[in-house]
């Protein structure tokens, strides 16, 4: 299960790397918190069995992640009604 | 369940309660009264700073998951000061016709991001410091793409969120680790249980990288110029003081309850990191032309020498990071105003050649970007010259000469690129400089608190060693 969830985890990492897409990024940055929410879980199941801490955690990253996901669509919406385009070559504007 | 716990923590509830009648005045007030709402925000950050100052008896809450104590209190009303000054600074950009209906808005949102800096300072439960380091970073990516209409606010403020997500998985995949190995959050038990394995070394580097994102440090300061650039103005300030104060007076409290005996390591890491962020920002913000994407890179070097007073982990370096947090509060804001008010008199970015010849049309203003610049680069008058001071000899008590070395190296080249600036305004010729400025009050308010906190903070020694006697260390 830990293989499980660092594989999902630097799937995440890798993917934010070399995606080009915003949302991609945003599926990416959720993917790599669902994989610490596993992590967490799975030490709570088999390390301390008779503790509830690592699945409140868990479940306090799922709400946030939740929350995080709301804020970043918006502003991906936002930058879409200005640049008309999700696509990361796009958003240069501030270096020049 | 003791419910007057809720109540005990008085910095939070005093907070919230000042944030529930902004929300309050803004749903209720129409027509005349709205010109009111701001001074009426001043004013009640203003008492949240004398009110979170209050209380400074030391005690611990809900079993240990939040502590206070006098250095963290202050450290707080800092941070609540900090914030009065950025609502003093954003005062015309709030006048402005696209942000105007919705001004409250942006001082509930501030004030949220000032509720989770406060839990990320009392957590002692990893929990806790989660929910507060997100509750401190996402209401700011709002704030940073506050502008709707504008497009690099939009850029800048999907990168911020990016980052910061990316950044937050990294920092809980750590926390993760140190959860399996230990089995418990609580910071106290935790440091207790740590030994060092391969695992946990692993889980402080994820760590550190995770908080590195939010001080900008410089394998992760990628985000900062752009962000720093695309924000408004007000925003970018608060996020350069405010927020990165917050960040690395937590770093220093995790490093020392959590990882107290894995000092080696993470002093290894942080060596690395701070020559690193010194020196890269340094040689990267000469070559910057537009002022506020210059201000980032100084910024990413002022994160590198608050690093030298965390590498020493003692009392002394406590009081050094503090008492240069306010300093370079002071002196950054008042930069930060400038740069607006020009900003707003020629209706765009500030470049360097923009401000050749200030000092015929705007002699006042001129003087006190001075002040503040030759505060940042550290000439002795001023505090600045203090502050890196105290800070180069608490890493020196703890016995990294090179380091400091290195670091003494870098201040000169800050001087060059501060210096270049300065001359800009006095000594370039222009033939048609920026016409003279009228200042709004607050704005004049604001450069007041400023410079005399940056010529006062110089002379009074009872400041430094008024934080010395309240701190704490290993």
């Amino acid at each position: 299960m830990l293989i499980l969830s660092a594989v999902l985890f630097f799937i995440g990492v890798f993917g934010f790397f070399t995606r080009r897409n915003l949302v991609s990024l945003l599926i990416c940055t959720e993917l790599m918190l669902n994989a610490v929410d596993i992590n967490f879980a799975v030490f709570n199941a088999y390390c301390y069995p008779n503790m509830l801490e690592g699945y409140v955690f868990s479940l306090f990253g799922i709400g946030i992640a939740a929350a995080e996901t709301a804020v970043a669509i918006a502003i991906i919406i936002n930058v879409y009604r200005n640049v008309h385009s999700i696509h990361i070559k796009r958003l240069t504007n501030l270096k020049h | 369940m003791n419910y007057i716990q809720f109540f005990e923590m008085r910095p939070e509830a005093s907070l919230i309660g000042i944030y529930l009648v902004i929300f309050l005045y803004d749903l209720f007030t129409t027509g005349h009264n709205r010109h009111y709402f701001h001074p009426f925000v001043c004013l009640s950050t203003l008492l949240l700073t004398f009110l979170t100052l209050s209380d400074r008896s030391s005690m611990t809450l809900f079993g240990g998951m939040y502590e206070s104590n006098a250095m963290i209190v202050f450290m707080k009303a800092i941070l609540a000061f900090g914030s009065m000054l950025v609502i003093l600074q954003s005062h015309k950009w709030l006048r402005d016709k696209n942000t105007f209906y919705k001004q409250g808005e942006f001082y509930i949102l501030l004030l949220s991001t000032l509720v989770g800096m406060y839990f990320m300072l009392s957590a002692r439960h990893f929990l806790l410091l989660f929910v507060g380091v997100e509750l401190a970073s996402l209401p700011l990516a709002c704030l940073v793409a506050f502008d709707k209409y504008r497009h690099n606010s939009a850029e800048a403020g999907i990168k911020y969120i990016l980052t910061s997500m990316f950044s937050s998985a990294i920092m809980l995949y750590g926390i993760s680790f140190l959860y399996g190995t230990t089995g418990t959050l609580y910071f106290e038990d935790m440091g207790a249980l740590i030994t060092g394995s391969p695992i946990q070394i692993f889980a402080l580097v994820m760590f550190f990288a995770g908080l590195g994102f939010k001080i900008s440090l410089v394998p992760f300061h990628m985000w900062t110029a752009d962000s720093y650039q695309g924000a408004p103005t007000a925003v970018t300030a608060y996020m350069s003081v405010v927020s990165k104060g917050a960040a690395v007076f937590t770093l220093f409290i995790v490093l020392i309850k959590v990882f107290g005996s894995m000092v080696s390591e993470w002093q290894t890491i942080i060596y690395i990191v701070t020559i690193a962020s010194i020196t890269l920002a340094n040689l990267m913000a000469l070559k910057q032309r537009y002022l506020k994407r210059f201000m980032a890179f100084s910024s990413i070097s002022q994160a590198g020498y608050i690093m030298l007073a965390v590498i020493g982990g003692k009392s002394m370096g406590m009081t050094a990071m503090v008492f240069y947090i306010m300093v370079y509060m002071v002196a950054n804001m008042a930069v930060f105003a400038i740069i607006e008010t020009i900003e707003w008199k020629i209706k765009g970015a500030v470049r360097r050649e923009t401000c050749n010849g200030l000092y015929k049309t705007n002699p006042r203003l001129t003087l006190m970007m001075t002040l503040a610049l030759f505060s940042l680069a550290g000439i002795p008058p001023f505090a600045g010259f203090f502050s890196k001071f105290f800070v180069f000899m608490s890493a020196f008590d703890a016995g990294f000469w090179l380091l400091v070395f290195i670091a003494l190296v870098n201040t000169v080249i800050s001087l060059y690129y501060y210096l270049l600036i300065v001359k800009a305004m006095y000594m370039e010729p222009n033939d048609n400089p920026v016409p003279t400025i009228k200042s709004s009050r607050y704005i004049r308010v604001e450069l007041a608190i400023c410079v005399a906190g940056i010529i006062l903070m110089g002379i009074c020694s009872f400041i430094y060693t008024g934080i010395d006697s309240i701190s704490f260390g290993m």
